[in-house]
């Protein structure tokens, strides 16, 4: 895989996420104020530094044939998870995710929320938004680790979530509100793609089989995950106007 | 224990999530392409082939719920 791709999927699933912690801290900062949001965003920022140090150097001591076989294969029971929801929504068996609408709900729960101070931070703002950053973070830290150790360049993915990180967060702090303009949907569906394109070709060389032209295959993987995903979609699509 | 259990549980839910067959298919497509390998066949197709059957009948599962 050249470093460009590991670099824009890395990028691409880590948007996603980051948009979603924006919702969550946009949430909290304009409901409870700011000053616990950005300590629950700092302190899950630094969580998921320690976890992502901790971990990336220890995977690189695993042998690789054994880190591509157990990566691959949570990465495409992940990425199965991402591709099924995607599928569902592109052809109207689920609802498509509504940043606005996750926005609203937040801000209304957070303000239904009770006051409680604790070390001079509103509580409920510190958890939420420790909590939002902290859970989409850990994806984010989970496909870097992923992606990069399994190509020997967490270094690499590291960049292509730190790319998506910065313009994330000075598009948030323009905009100050949810992304909503982000094509999301779109996104997932992409990342999904891509997790199991991922999955597929390194949990089968970690279990010992050789693609027909080692990574030159890769290719030809993706266009047919891609294949296979629109397929399911055209046909869902019709199953569902079949039955309305 | 409990939060042993809620640690357990949030993992689970991570990497498996609400279809816990697709995992289960994932896992036991791995061990088939591995012993086939040891048997002499190179079962790079394996895989591909599993993931159209473990896909669309999660898909399945979803569209009649």
């Amino acid at each position: 895989m050249t470093a460009g791709f590991l670099i824009a999927s890395a990028f691409l699933a880590s948007a996603v996420e980051f948009v979603e912690a924006l919702t969550i801290v946009l949430a909290a900062g304009i409901t409870r104020g700011w000053r616990s949001a950005l300590t629950g965003l700092g302190a899950a920022t630094l969580a998921l530094a320690v976890i992502v140090a901790a971990l990336g150097p220890a995977l690189t001591l695993i042998p690789i044939d054994m880190l591509r076989l157990i990566v691959g294969a949570l990465l495409l029971a992940f990425g199965l998870q991402w591709l099924r929801k995607a599928i569902l929504r592109a052809s109207g068996y689920k609802a498509l995710h509504d940043e606005a609408e996750i926005f609203a709900r937040q801000q209304a729960e957070a303000r239904a929320a009770g006051h409680e101070e604790r070390a001079g931070l509103d509580w409920y703002g510190f958890t939420l938004a420790f909590k939002g950053v902290l859970l989409e973070g850990l994806e984010v830290a989970f496909i870097v680790i992923t992606f990069g150790s399994t190509q020997g360049s967490i270094g690499l993915a590291a960049l292509g979530a730190g790319i998506a990180l910065v313009i994330v967060a000075v598009v948030g702090v323009l905009v100050r509100g949810p992304l909503t303009r982000v094509p999301e949907n779109t996104l997932k569906f992409s990342v999904g793609v891509m997790l199991t394109t991922f999955g597929i070709f390194w949990s089968t060389e970690g279990a010992g089989a050789h693609w027909p032209g080692e990574d030159a295959s890769l290719p030809g993987v993706l266009a047919f995950v891609v294949l296979l995903s629109f397929g399911a979609v055209v046909t869902l699509r019709r199953r569902r106007v079949a039955f309305a | 224990m409990r939060r042993v259990r809620a640690f357990g549980l949030f993992w689970w839910d991570f990497v498996v999530g609400d279809d816990w067959r697709s995992a289960a298919g994932v896992v036991v497509a791995l061990g088939v392409t591995a012993a086939l390998v040891a048997a002499g066949v190179n079962a790079w197709w394996l895989m591909p082939a599993v993931v159209v059957a473990v896909l669309w009948l999660s898909l399945r599962r979803a569209a009649r719920a």
